[in-house]
């Protein structure tokens, strides 16, 4: 496996000349711009990692004359906050993404959807968003940008629920496929990005796809914002090249006592002490949004996972079974091994029921419930039964 | 409670009639008047000509749309892991202690709601807790106090 070791990155936040970006994007075809965002490698920033290049191709090739441009905003996994501190600091750039996306797949119209919790953002958001629809207008190109807020609800990140969110319906997800490529917001081909995403893509078209290629290893290309909370005396947001070992990273950002790792927040893995060396932070390795929580040896991580479990809990949207009752019976039964009502062999019949709920679950909340569970559950057993 | 007067249609005015609507229009009553009452929920479904159902349903689900008797100022703590770990309990403590309220209730005075909430992006400054919109972070006991009171005063 390709190690890169741990080095600094300077992009997403970097200050650019945006009009000259744009001119460039919008004398290119949209072909042209999907090739670059091809050849780039680059994958989704919100968790899933699916190719953004293939995503915009597929809603390009759609023939339908209204298409939608959403920026995922919502933001919700435990331990995220790097799109809070994007919008904040680079909000022209997330505007950029935009509507480069759009010039890209044929789109006039764009939605940010952005969780209640960072309200407080948008008097500031607004005035650039004012200013950048002016700059677009200059250049002579026509798109335009709503907000849309949630209302607290983490379901609402999940893609198909966020569309019926900004419809007006209860955040609950739908079935796929249909994909939003072809049927997404209002029934209308959607790409829908994280907001990094959208930013990524924007120094993309400025740097040249080759360019970007050379960041980052084979499967996990160009770096990535981490958000770094937990047990270290460094807490905060670092952009890093992708394709570290967990080990360079605990050497960085630990505390000298570090004794787990969790990457990509609630639904994301745990990776504990004897795995640091030999676990690449990437789609090759542990995949992460971006979130990196980090606990010393004082922590229990039967506290950890009954935090996640209670979360999980509140958070599902309950329409399916696997995940709604899924949920608790997880929650109750790692409390009933930790009082001795039932013996420490439960812990199987719970991790297969873990599995079942990755299978049979509707979507990506359900179907990750099982990370978190079964690495927190099979490396700290001791912790989870005593 | 409260009465809406011309709220609701002013809203359905700025905002639409759409089934898209309704979200906005929802969270603007929430945002002057802190919750939901049945009353506003039929309005907002007389103006935009869905059942009160479809109305309640959809608020229902959503954590900030809250359809109990919220006070003026909403505090929600963040009980997610790294607040957990770096003290929120203790956060919680003072404020049930300055307010003399529990956790999911509301002053007499109906100024404050303490409520727990999950992770608000702000886990590198853990402790944190959001007053209406607004983020508070870092949190140790005598902040909290600080905070609150700048509150009482308003
Ligand atoms: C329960 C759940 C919550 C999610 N929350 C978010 C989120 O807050 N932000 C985000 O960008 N993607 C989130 N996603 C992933 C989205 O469904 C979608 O894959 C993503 O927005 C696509 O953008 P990307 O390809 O640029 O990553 C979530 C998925 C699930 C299943
Ligand atoms: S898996 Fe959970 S969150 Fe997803 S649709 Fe089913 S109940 Fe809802
Ligand atoms: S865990 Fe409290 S803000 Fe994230």
């Amino acid at each position: 496996m390709e190690n890169k070791g741990l080095s600094k990155v300077d992009l997403i936040f970097e200050e650019i000349n945006a009009k000259e970006v744009l001119q460039k994007a919008f004398a290119m075809t949209s072909e042209e711009i999907i090739q670059q965002v091809l050849e780039s490698g680059l994958k989704g920033r919100g968790g899933a990692g699916f190719p953004t290049g293939l995503k915009w191709k597929y809603t390009a090739a759609e023939k339908e004359s209204e298409k939608y441009i959403v920026c995922n905003a919502d933001e919700g996994e435990p331990g995220t906050f790097k799109d809070r501190e994007i919008l904040d600091k680079v909000p022209y750039k997330v505007y950029g993404g935009m509507a480069i996306a759009g010039k890209a797949m044929g789109a006039r119209k764009g939605f940010i959807y952005l969780r209640g919790e960072y309200r407080f953002l948008l008097p500031q958001l607004f005035i650039e968003l004012h200013k950048f629809h002016k700059m677009i207008k200059e250049i002579g190109f026509d798109f335009q940008i709503e907000y849309r807020m949630g209302s607290g609800a983490y379901i609402c990140g999940e893609e198909s629920a966020l569309f019926e969110s900004i419809e007006g319906f209860r955040g609950e997800p739908r079935n796929k496929p249909p994909y939003p490529t072809t049927s997404g917001l209002f029934s209308k081909p959607t790409s829908i990005n994280n907001v990094e995403t959208l930013v990524t893509a924007m120094m993309i078209i400025k740097m040249g796809g080759a360019e970007y290629v050379k960041l980052g290893t084979k499967d996990s290309r160009g770096s990535k914002v981490f958000s770094i909370s937990g047990d270290t005396p460094i807490p905060g947001i670092f952009e890093l090249e992708l394709g570290m070992s967990v080990q360079e990273f605990v050497n960085e950002f630990g505390d000298g006592d570090t004794k787990a790792v969790q990457v990509g927040g609630a639904s994301g893995f745990c990776v504990p002490r004897k795995r640091f060396i030999e676990t690449i932070i990437g789609f090759e390795g542990v995949p992460t949004g971006g979130s990196m929580k980090l606990f010393n040896s004082s922590r229990s991580m039967y506290n950890v996972l009954h935090n996640y479990l209670e979360f999980f809990t509140e958070e599902s949207c309950g329409q399916c079974t696997p995940c709604r009752v899924g949920c608790q019976q997880l929650l109750k039964g790692i409390e009933k091994v930790k009082k001795g009502e039932a013996k420490s062999t439960y812990l199987n019949e719970l991790i297969k029921l873990a599995d079942t709920m990755k299978v049979a679950s509707k979507c990506g909340l359900g179907q990750s419930v099982g990370n978190a569970f079964r690495s927190i559950v099979e490396n700290f057993r001791e912790e989870v039964i005593y | 409670m409260y009465h809406t007067g011309n709220l609701v249609k002013e809203l359905a005015d700025k905002h639409g009639r759409q089934r898209e609507n309704l979200m906005p229009i929802l969270q603007d009553i929430v945002r002057k008047y802190n919750y939901l009452t049945d009353e506003a929920m039929v309005e907002v479904a007389t103006e935009l000509d869905i059942s009160a159902a479809e109305v309640y349903g959809t608020a229902s689900f959503y954590t900030f749309l809250d359809t109990q008797e919220r006070g003026k100022n909403v505090i929600r703590v963040c009980k997610t892991i790294t607040c957990s770990m770096k003290g929120k309990n203790d956060i919680i403590a003072v404020l049930e202690d300055i307010l003399k309220i529990k956790v999911g209730e509301t002053t007499p005075d109906k100024m404050f709601t303490l409520v727990e909430t999950n992770c608000i992006g702000w886990c590198h400054k853990a402790p944190a807790m959001l007053i209406n919109d607004m983020p508070y972070t870092d949190l140790t006991p005598q902040t909290v106090i600080d905070v609150v009171k700048g509150y009482m005063s308003k």
